[in-house]
């Protein structure tokens, strides 16, 4: 006979002020096979914990539940006190009455009615609920991280280090990512592409990294440990063991202006290339697209002048399968482009920039060796105007939230026009100055009190160009709201920064959720911000939301010791909570009559043949199985099933039917 | 074609000119334009300072009174008309309840089927598409095409053009062989009511428009509105004495701007009527 536990949370005053938990834990102890009813102030904490494993204990209860919050929060919290205590966890269930009464109802009888109601029907599931065994699957120890940037980088040398292999999937042909394009890094001012480049070099000859870069993630399947995940190599055109990087392919070939993707289309490239000199592989890729010999049949002066005759025209894509255990995805952020301000000239003024492209100019290594020149015709602008929250803080853009790094490097920006400009002027407009984190704040005193860098508090309205000078018009709101016009000669909008293109795409193909905005989602805000609600899948740096270096370092490592936590056990044990397809003696073997409509419902592929078959071959009965290594539990196949042969394990059709007919019940 | 026109006050007073113009295109392009029997003011700059239900009463009875006779598009040139009427529609649609309260106010049924259009977009549909075979002596000026703030906005409403850089007046006066400018100033505020109150104001802030578009070499300034057209043209003087200087630019209707082209004489145009005489270069 059962004998139930009912365990009622008032946490602290969530539940108990608007619930009388009293009254419910007085009439649930009277419930048919309730064999003990009590009540609690925090169930969840040790001694809440505690009264639940002696009750099990003293009063050899066969099931409880555990009447406190939402179960996504604590459920496997109770689960495990319950185990502790030697009773199988999936025989404990939780009654939300939180979420589901008393916060959103006002204190009242028919509140604490209702939350009676919520008890009484998980005491009549609990009694069905079966001592279920967890599901074992094997872990593969291999890790894919997508994205080269300084998080990807980060991520996969931190797990390689810890003895797993990686494979590194960048969708360019060279590794680096946004911190490769910029100057110098805020709070310290030292050189980005000093302090990447070595870890470029580690990725690629780190023994335990594979790295494909110029490819991407076609498709995956599979589930946390065991995942198969499809890469397609895009055809580099040539072949990389005969490569040796000479680069005198590039410097013969004859098309030479197309717009270069790192200096952000300040600068040209050939259509064989290699996106910077520091890239890493430091091997060239044909562009297809603007390549002659692709367009018009002729040319190859590559391959004629390659010396080592690695230019293969005719090589394919090539798509190729491996298997992993932990993904990471790194895939960075881009940022809105000047022609997405309709009020700045829509991108038709060239001395209108965006900060990425700020960045090029004043890299060491950029279009103009790092001297600070305005495009439109290379002179020295004497008076430059920044302005902040181009975009962002915008809800009338579309762009609601704040993008983060902009405070800090629109104020490194101004820095570097001082250090290079003497004799010039800048001028930052900005909403507010949002610079938290270690040094920021005295960055930016930096900036304008020992670099004279003009803050002004306020918006600007219009940038248009008049005898060729930009005329800024904005208001300075520190001053009573004030018309400011500057007369300028370059004007740096730092834009918003926004998910990366394909962002949407690849979130589907990896079964992985996004925002509105379609940043990648992560489990929990605060207590799971590195998780996805995948299992197995982890996030690192801008692809969540824009993040500036040291953010997406950490977070990276935090991936890492995910993937390395995963990694560290042999096997997996996950809840048995999956569909199943019943079996019987013969000649009957199943109810199922296989349809198999259950098959093209299975969101995750889960649904298997299975053929009953004589001794001698002979085909008897051909019926559905449920790989419980895929299945995940959502029930569909069991709605659709016409015979009724399929059920939930812990959501049974006989639970659900019964937790139906108590509420309908007197007690 | 039949298309009902509202026209409003100006276009029977300060704008007789936007309104000959507006007819004399109407004739030579065969378009029967059937003005609104019994329209009333559209509330202008005051009702809707003071009060609502009456700033939306009193489009309402204008469209109420097209519907009635059955004008299931009309065409209102003057800017600040069409944005009232608009208003009113996109509120009436947006609260139903307001709907049967307008209704009982103006004694009629409102349905809110009637077609408002803007003069452009009039251009745009009836115009266009026989100009190229009617334009006889091409507008062959630059020309800064200034559009005010309510021919575009408020965006939510109108749901026409691009706010911060309109383009579809200087598509139509590119088709009649002008150029049209760069224009920043485009839909900077002329000072618009404050004509009669704070005419120093308009002043202020017409001449910055007015110097704008002499600077950079425009020949004429293109208006679709009867209240920019006043305050650019009619304030002229003031707006000289203000700025110390004599601006010459001439200001004209879009209207107007066409009919030339396609060989309307000036005061077939209604140009006799402006302030600042309109004396442009032939061309040759």
């Amino acid at each position: 006979m059962a004998r139930i536990g009912v365990f009622i949370c008032h946490c602290g005053e969530n539940i108990s002020a608007t619930v009388d938990c009293t009254k419910v834990c007085e009439t649930t102890a009277k419930l048919k096979h309730v064999a003990y009813a009590t009540e609690y102030k925090y169930m969840c904490s040790d001694p809440g914990q505690s009264l639940i494993k002696e009750a099990i204990k003293k009063y050899n209860l066969t099931g409880v539940v555990v009447s406190a919050c939402s179960p996504r929060m604590h459920e496997p919290t109770f689960r495990k006190a319950c185990a502790e205590a030697g009773l199988n966890p999936f025989l404990c269930e939780m009654a939300n009455l939180r979420e589901h009464c008393s916060w959103v109802h006002e204190k009242s009888e028919s509140t604490t009615q209702k939350a009676i109601d919520i008890v009484r029907i998980l005491v009549e599931k609990v009694k069905h609920n079966a001592a279920l065994q967890p599901i074992r699957v094997p872990v593969t120890k291999t890790a894919l991280v997508i994205g080269g940037g300084i998080a990807g980088i980060q991520a996969a040398l931190d797990i390689a280090n810890c003895g797993h292999k990686v494979i590194m999937v960048e969708r360019s042909p060279s590794i680096g990512g946004h911190m490769s394009q910029l100057s110098e890094t805020f709070p310290t001012l030292d050189c980005s592409q000093c302090i990447l480049t070595p870890r470029m070099v580690e990725v690629l000859q780190h023994p335990n990294i594979t790295l494909y870069s110029y490819a991407e993630v076609e498709g995956l399947d599979g589930f946390i440990g065991n995942f198969v995940v499809k890469i397609r190599k895009k055809a580099k055109s040539l072949d990389e063991k005969v490569c040796t990087g000479c680069g005198l392919c590039i410097t013969k070939c004859p098309v030479k202006k197309i717009p270069n993707e790192f200096e952000q289309g300040m600068g040209f490239r050939h259509a064989i290339y290699v996106p910077f000199p520091q890239a890493v592989p430091n091997k060239p890729v044909i562009d297809r697209e603007h390549c002659t010999y692709y367009i018009k049949g002729k040319c190859k002066v590559c391959e004629i002048v390659c010396p080592t005759k690695a230019i293969r025209f005719d090589q394919p894509d090539e798509v190729i399968e491996a298997k992993v255990g932990a993904i990471v995805v790194a895939t960075g952020f881009d940022i809105k482009h000047a022609d997405f301000f309709p009020e700045y000239g829509y991108g038709k003024y060239k001395d209108v920039i965006d900060g990425l492209q700020f960045e090029r100019l004043a890299s060491a290594s950029g279009p103009t060796s790092g001297e600070i020149l305005r495009p439109s015709d290379g002179q020295k602008p004497k008076n430059i105007v920044f302005i902040a929250c181009a975009g962002s803080r915008d809800p009338a853009k579309g762009i609601a939230y704040c993008s983060k790094i902009c405070c800090m490097y629109t104020a490194k920006h101004a820095m570097l026009y001082k250090h290079k400009v003497h004799e010039g002027n800048a001028y930052v407009f900005y909403m507010d100055i949002r610079s938290a984190g270690k040094n920021y704040e005295e960055f930016v005193h930096r900036a304008i009190e020992e670099d004279h860098v003009n803050y002004i508090r306020g918006r600007v309205s219009t940038v248009y160009e008049r005898d060729g000078k930009l005329i800024v018009k904005g208001v300075d709101t520190l001053l009573g709201a004030q018309p400011v016009e500057i007369v300028a000669d370059m004007v740096v909008l730092a834009t918003a920064g926004i998910a990366n293109n394909g962002a949407e795409q690849l979130a589907q193909r990896l079964h992985i959720s996004y925002d509105s905005h379609k940043f990648f989602a992560e489990a929990h805000p605060k207590l799971k911000p590195v998780e996805t609600n995948t299992a197995g899948i982890f996030l690192a740096g801008a692809c969540q939301n824009p993040k500036d270096i040291p953010d997406s370092v950490s977070q990276a490592s935090g991936a890492a010791v995910k993937v390395a936590v995963l990694f560290s056990q042999n096997e997996l044990t996950r809840e048995p909570l999956v569909a199943v397809v019943n079996r019987m003696g013969p000649p009957m073997y199943s109810t199922c009559v296989g349809c198999f409509m259950c098959q093209p419902v299975c969101p995750y592929q889960a649904i298997e043949r299975e053929e009953y078959k004589t001794r001698d071959g002979k085909v008897i009965k051909t019926v559905a199985k449920i790989n419980e290594g895929l299945c995940q539990g959502c029930g569909t196949c069991v709605a659709l099933c016409r015979s009724k042969s399929i059920d939930l394990y812990g959501y049974t059709n006989e639970q659900v039917y019964t937790e139906v007919v108590a509420l309908l019940n007197d007690y | 074609m039949k298309i009902g026109i509202y026209p409003g006050c100006s276009l029977e007073g300060s704008a007789r000119d936007y309104n000959e113009s507006v007819f004399a295109l109407a004739k030579a392009f065969a378009l029967e334009l059937v003005q609104i029997p019994d329209w009333n003011c559209c509330g202008a700059t005051a009702a809707h300072n003071l009060n609502k239900e009456l700033s939306l009463s009193l489009p309402a009875r204008n469209l109420a009174l097209a519907e009635k006779n059955g004008l299931d598009e009309i065409v209102v040139p003057c800017a600040a008309c069409y944005s009232r009427l608009m208003t009113t529609q996109y509120e009436l649609k947006n609260h139903p309840e307001l709907k049967n309260k307008i209704s009982e106010v103006i004694e009629m049924d409102y349905k809110g089927t009637t077609k408002i259009i803007n003069v452009i977009e009039w251009i745009d549909k009836y115009i266009i598409p026989k100009l190229e075979e009617k334009v006889k002596k091409p507008f062959d000026y630059k020309v800064a095409n200034y559009y005010g703030c309510l021919l575009v906005r408020p965006n939510k409403v109108l749901n026409y053009d691009r706010v911060e850089d309109p383009q579809t007046m200087d598509i139509v006066m590119n088709k009649i062989g002008a150029t049209s400018i760069d224009f920043p100033y485009k839909t900077e505020c002329c000072g618009a009511g404050l004509s009669i109150s704070r005419t120093d104001i308009v002043s202020k802030l017409s001449g910055k428009i007015i110097e704008d578009a002499e600077h950079r070499g425009a020949d004429a300034i293109i208006v679709g509105c009867p209240m920019c057209h006043s305050n650019l043209d009619m304030r002229r003087t003031d707006i000289n004495k203000y700025w110390n200087t004599e601006f010459k630019i001439p200001v004209l209707f879009v209207t107007q701007a066409i009919g030339l082209a396609i060989g309307l004489t000036p005061e077939q145009v209604g140009l006799q009527r402006h302030f600042v005489e309109v004396k442009l270069a032939e061309k040759i």
